[in-house]
């Protein structure tokens, strides 16, 4: 990477850092001041999400890989940790150490098989090998995962400086380490040579392999990649909440993965970040919303569906889909004309 | 030997109701290439039109009662499913990727929707009492809504197999599912078929969820959700576009899921059905019946 493309991000990151120390009032998109704790931990929640759909970006946006089972890396971050200090009564570091190994075992084995098929037979693997892991949340063996409820993590096994309101602030900067080294390895990742084949292996996998190259390897090596930043994210969440739940775990979980990343738009610099930001916030803020005197005094007919923030996100992605082909961050990009599209379709017909 | 026969027959009929879910899913997905993740809105929408059917028919008599809401449900599915396909499906052809997100997107929205409406938790439904009591069958009481399952999906396999090849439109979804450009090249217009295979596969999905309301005895909003998964299953297991694989697919995810969760504990049903996806797609990649799209 060269000085000039990092200069933007630098200054992001320095601007972000920065947001603890200001006590200003946005009013509408935050319901408290900016450095409270109820709006430091939205961030934060926030930085983390858009971290994690950029290595959903990676499988999805740069390698083409539609995996329909990101949500099971996400939450072994989430509940290994969790378990290891409460239920097995380790200590924090080592529980981390744990978690690490199964973060690069696990997606390595499952990688190593689902990868064996492609495409759409791809997807329904992961979502299978997702759903296990799902199921075996909600089933709660041996006590550990506490089932549909989840439990409380045991805090007292957690670094003091994460633990508490006082220390939302720490969280916070937590939170926007993990989104800012996320951001610079996928960077790295897709700028070094394997991040040229993965963007080979999503325009033309048969051409690849004609070149002399095994796709699969490529594949796994993004796979584990993705899968390991994943978990590292769980890890930063399961900081930010009481406790481990099973929300994470479904299958509903990938798909906002997927939903932020289209919204934003998928393999661009910024977009999957943006993405798992804005859909973060809107989330919260729209579920703030629905209980607000502007929207309970609106007609049932209205009423009624803006309580549900994911039927507005549903629509609103359903419109990105339709109107914005290329994500939120192509908006302002020059569009192909539409007669070299249209010869282009008439082409592959 | 008798609850052996129960789980048998329970098996079958909760394969059943993954059949009904899947045949559509696999015609769909077999014609246009479109993995179609609404289909569990479809199944919502259907068992929500029937239980709200019913209870707006508070003095009816409970057979007539139980009839119109089913019916209420399928007409609804099936109108709801075509109308995904003209107004969302359709404008996007050729972007398979675009089609798969954009019902994902209905998925969730109208789950939300249901959510929003009616809220979260799962209602009573009302029906015939016939249901919920039991036949002997070689020494077990197997309830007769699992037969109600059974029957209705030989019914549908039946009626979907006439169709594909007795008539007109079956044999052009059927020359579509091999190979989409001959069809069109023969100048055919293959895309009133793919709103009819939506609408057949709203129906198909609608029906699940009416049964659904029969074999649970509640209407839930997340069930629409957790038996698209086990259909989506049943699909790859049983090779994405044959009706035959899928009907053996569902039959045998039915049983294991049931053997597993008497035999060894229960919950492992569910993990047996996902290696089983897993062995099936090491050793056959294509699915038991080979056709892969």
């Amino acid at each position: 990477m060269t000085k000039r493309t990092l200069a933007v991000p630098a200054a992001v990151l320095v601007v972000l850092a920065l947001v603890p120390q200001f006590a200003v009032d946005l009013p509408y998109v935050f319901k408290d001041t900016l450095n409270t704790p109820g709006t430091l931990q939205l961030l934060a929640l926030c930085l983390v999400f858009g971290g994690v759909a950029m290595t959903y970006d990676l499988l999805f946006g740069y390698t083409g890989l539609l995996s329909f089972g990101h949500a099971l890396y996400f939450a072994v971050g989430v509940y290994l940790v969790a378990i290891a200090v409460t239920k097995w009564h380790w200590g924090f570091a080592v529980a981390l150490l744990f978690t690490a190994l199964v973060a690069i075992l696990l997606p390595l084995a499952l990688g190593a098989v689902s990868l064996r098929v492609g495409g759409i037979a791809f997807a329904m693997v992961t979502l299978a090998f997702a759903q296990a892991g799902s199921i075996l949340a909600f089933k709660n063996p041996w006590g550990w995962t506490g089932g549909e409820e989840g439990f409380g993590t045991d805090y007292t096994k957690l670094p003091d400086a994460f633990v508490g309101i006082l220390n939302t602030k720490n969280l916070y900067w937590l939170a926007l380490g993990y989104a800012a080294c996320v951001f610079v390895i996928v960077r790295w990742a897709v700028g070094s040579s394997p991040g040229h084949v993965w963007q080979a292996i999503r325009e033309n996998e048969l051409r690849v392999e004609v070149l002399g190259l095994r796709p699969y390897s490529y594949k796994l090596l993004v796979f584990v990649l993705a899968s390991f930043l994943a978990t590292a994210g769980g890890v930063v969440y399961l900081l930010l909440q009481t406790g481990p739940t099973t929300d994470v775990t479904t299958a509903n979980f990938t798909l906002t993965l997927l939903v932020m990343v289209v919204i934003g738009g998928t393999g661009t610099k910024w977009g999957a970040f943006l993405g798992g930001v804005i859909y973060t916030w809107a989330n919260q803020r729209l579920g703030d919303a629905s209980s607000s005197h502007a929207v309970s005094s609106l007609p049932s007919v209205l009423r009624t569906p803006l309580q549900q923030p994911l039927f507005v996100l549903g629509v609103l992605f359903i419109l990105v889909v339709f109107f914005v082909p290329g994500g939120l961050t192509r908006l302002g990009q020059k569009r192909r004309p539409r007669t070299l599209q249209r010869l282009q379709e008439a082409m592959q017909r | 030997v008798s609850t052996f026969v129960l789980l048998s027959v329970t098996g079958i009929g909760l394969g059943a109701l993954y059949f009904l879910v899947a045949s559509g899913l696999s015609l769909i997905y077999g014609l246009m290439g479109v993995l179609n993740f609404a289909h569990g809105a479809f199944i919502t929408v259907g068992a929500f039109g029937m239980w709200f059917t019913e209870s707006k028919l508070g003095g009816v008599p409970v057979w007539p009662r139980f009839v119109l809401g089913a019916l209420a449900g399928l007409a609804v599915g099936g109108v709801f499913a075509g109308l995904v396909e003209l107004v969302l499906i359709r404008p996007l052809y050729r972007r398979h990727i675009e089609q798969v997100l954009v019902t994902v997107g209905l998925g969730l929205a109208t789950t939300a929707l249901v959510v929003a409406i009616w809220g979260n938790d799962a209602r009573p439904v009302p029906s015939p009492g016939w249901f919920g009591k039991t036949t002997t069958l070689a020494g077990a009481h197997v309830p007769n809504d699992r037969f109600l399952l059974i029957a209705t999906a030989v019914v549908v396999l039946g009626a979907l197999t006439a169709f594909l090849k007795r008539t007109r439109y079956g044999l052009i979804i059927r020359a579509g599912v091999e190979n989409r450009a001959m069809v069109t090249a023969l100048g055919v217009d293959v895309r009133r078929a793919f709103t009819l295979v939506f609408a057949i596969g709203g129906v198909a999905a609608a029906l699940a969820g009416v049964l659904g309301n029969v074999y649970f005895t509640t209407v839930d909003p997340a069930r629409g959700t957790s038996l698209l998964i086990f259909a989506f299953i049943v699909v790859v297991i049983g090779g994405l576009g044959s009706l035959r694989g899928t009907a053996a697919a569902a039959i045998v995810v039915g049983l294991v899921q049931q053997y597993a969760n008497y035999y060894a504990s229960s919950g492992l049903g569910d993990l047996s059905v996902v290696l089983l996806l897993g062995v099936v797609l090491l050793v056959r990649p294509r699915g038991l019946s080979g056709s892969f799209a």
